[in-house]
């Protein structure tokens, strides 16, 4: 009997075969990544520009009118004089002709140069929660310039001066390519993993792997490697593309981020491993791995939502979501240049969770293949 | 003899599942050579006693070594020793022919050189040379059967545990199958099959009847049918079991 230490290589060089065989496979791996990228890059714009402002203006002077030039002095609102009666307001909004009414009082001139406090009255059409909120910024940054450049006499007790750090330009892609990093990654990793784990339970081969002098750690090992480097490929492309195409900063440190990155493919990978001893077909694998590892990403790790504004149960249950962890690592890496020092707390969550996940999936692992 | 001279030596093998006993106190003794057939219905223990053997799933009670290795302490170096195949036939079949041997090969650590020849040796017997890059999934049922003997066999194991090789294949490629595993048996290896067709029975050296996890028979298939006077094993196997009064359909059980 010759021996060599060959059988991992076995194992992966199978792996990756499956995967050359199979193109739908390498469409998922590959192709969407990109598409998801270009989607969250050019289609998915958290800004909102040309907002319908309708105008009523009681006051009709110099002043008002000032205050409408001022908002059109950005390309935030489109407004534009309403004519209709007050008791209709409403149908703007019914109808889609406005999202943001703008009501200037009769004596509003009179009393801005007399007391230099008046209210303008300002209804918006908030169905769209997190845009209604954007709309009332927008508003209160217009009126702020206004009373700047008009208010004179008005002492300020002081006066916000806000500089942007990290984005200045305030523009999406920063905030979602290193989000579709951490989604792909962990997609890949689970996902994948556990299927293709389940799909040799399903089929009776791992039956016959395991009548072979291979050891358990050793399939194991054998069967992620191949999904670890098309993790860090993934990974590496999508970068490549923010960097070039999205001029997405990169400023901390490349090492850093792979070794960051290493950690948080274990910890998914151990998650599907985990999935892959608890159920015993592909779909059920596919389900779990979906429900436990895209949705948590993309809804409570602060991808898209801040975990800050979620009910309070949400907040709780992010604490065991990977990819927040991941997120403040690779956001802080390429935004920020965090160092591993401004980063230990989130590595030591990671770790935690890899090591216990790892332990049990592993002691699953090899109880399961004696029943 | 002792166990060392023996194939495979179980003394009061037994597995237990929860409440249900699957195999009960079995006691046998299989020679280096012997072609040793289990048969039984579905459900009488013949595969958990085959599991048991090639180290996937551990006896809940007794004793069992295989080629002289006890199973409790010794499963590594059984799994040098034993091939096995089961009715799933265990191939992949998104991989070509080629590929499969080449992972089985490769998991039982053979080298380069030597894998490259069995492979060439197993492609030329099973008469796949000209296939070696076709995928797996369009190669008839016969030729996949024989391909996963060959996969099973790469390692040249001295013991080789088949688990019902034959269901789901026509009569003509199970009598193929069974020319080949003649062949196997010649060349000095122990062969160790769970089955329910009563012809290939016949075929067996010695032949063990299970029911309800209990060996109720042991014999040669010459010696059974004499046993009890009867023509074939299947009026063997419908006495024994059923006491005469089973119903059999077609001699598949």
């Amino acid at each position: 009997m010759i021996r060599s230490p060959n059988r991992i290589f076995a194992i992966s060089r199978k792996e990756f075969l499956h995967i050359i065989h199979d193109p739908r496979s390498l469409l998922i791996i590959f192709v969407m990544p990109i598409a998801q990228l270009v989607m969250f890059g050019y289609a998915l714009n958290m800004e909102i520009q040309n907002i319908d402002l309708a105008v009523i203006d009681y006051s009709k002077t110099e002043y008002s009118r000032r205050l409408v030039q001022e908002f059109e002095g950005n390309n935030f609102f489109r407004p534009y004089y309403y004519e209709g009666k007050y008791s209709e307001i409403e149908q703007l909004f019914l109808k889609r002709e406005a999202r943001v009414i703008l009501i200037i009082e009769k004596d509003f001139d009179k009393n801005y140069q007399l007391t230099g406090s008046v209210a303008v009255q300002i209804l918006i059409d908030a169905a769209d929660p997190n845009a209604g909120t954007m709309m009332k910024y927008y508003c209160n940054f217009v009126i702020n310039n206004f009373n700047e450049r008009y208010g004179g006499k008005v002492l300020l007790p002081f006066n916000v001066q806000p500089r942007i750090w990290y984005n200045p330009d305030l523009k999406s892609s920063y905030f979602f390519v290193p989000g579709l990093v951490a989604l792909i990654l962990v997609m890949i990793s689970a996902l994948l993993t556990s299927i293709t784990i389940t799909r040799e339970k399903e089929m009776g081969t791992m039956e016959q792997i395991l009548v072979s002098p291979v050891k358990p750690r050793e399939i194991i090992i054998g069967k992620v490697l191949p999904y670890i480097l098309m993790a860090f490929l993934d990974g590496f492309l999508i970068l490549l593309i923010g960097v070039v195409l999205f001029n997405v900063p990169f400023e901390g440190s490349y090492l850093l981020l792979i070794f960051l990155s290493t950690l948080y493919i274990t910890t998914a990978l151990s998650l599907g491993l985990m999935i892959s001893t608890i159920v015993s077909t592909q779909q059920v694998a596919m389900m779990v791995a979906l429900a436990s590892t895209l949705l948590p990403t993309v809804m409570l790790s602060g991808f898209i939502f801040p975990i800050k504004s979620m009910p309070v149960i949400l907040q709780y249950i992010s604490y065991v979501v990977p990819a927040k962890y991941y997120l403040i690592i690779i956001r802080g890496i390429m935004l920020k240049g965090n160092t591993l020092a401004q980063l230990a707390t989130q590595m030591l969550f990671l770790l935690l969770m890899t090591a216990i996940l790892l332990r049990n999936a592993l002691v699953r692992f090899k109880t399961n293949l004696e029943k | 003899m002792n166990s060392s001279q023996l194939a495979v030596k179980t003394t009061d093998l037994t597995r237990r599942f929860k409440k249900f006993i699957a195999v009960d106190r079995v006691n046998i003794a299989v020679a280096h050579g012997e072609i040793f057939g289990f048969l039984g219905a579905n459900g009488a223990g013949k595969t958990t006693m085959i599991r048991m053997l090639c180290g996937l799933l551990k006896p809940s009670a007794g004793q069992a070594t295989v080629a002289g290795f006890d199973v409790y302490r010794q499963s590594e170096k059984i799994k040098q020793n034993i091939g096995y195949m089961s009715q799933k036939f265990s191939l992949y079949d998104d991989l070509t022919i080629s590929e499969n041997i080449e992972f089985y090969g490769g998991i039982y650590g053979l080298s380069k050189e030597l894998l490259q020849k069995r492979k060439h040796d197993l492609l030329q017997q099973v008469g796949l040379s000209a296939f070696a890059d076709k995928l797996t999934h369009d190669i008839p049922v016969g030729f996949k059967q024989r391909l996963a003997l060959g996969c099973a066999l790469l390692h040249d194991p001295p013991i080789l545990f088949l688990d019902e090789p034959t269901s789901g294949v026509d009569p003509r490629a199970r009598r193929a199958f069974w020319n080949l595993i003649y062949h196997t048996s010649e060349l000095g290896k122990t062969i160790f099959v769970t089955t329910h067709f009563m012809d290939e029975a016949e075929y067996c050296h010695r032949l063990s009847i299970m029911r309800d996890g209990k060996v109720i028979a042991l014999d040669s298939p010459g010696n059974l049918k004499k046993q009890y006077q009867k023509e074939s094993m299947q009026e063997v196997f419908v006495e024994i079991v059923a006491g005469g009064q089973g119903l059999m359909i077609s001699g598949h059980y």
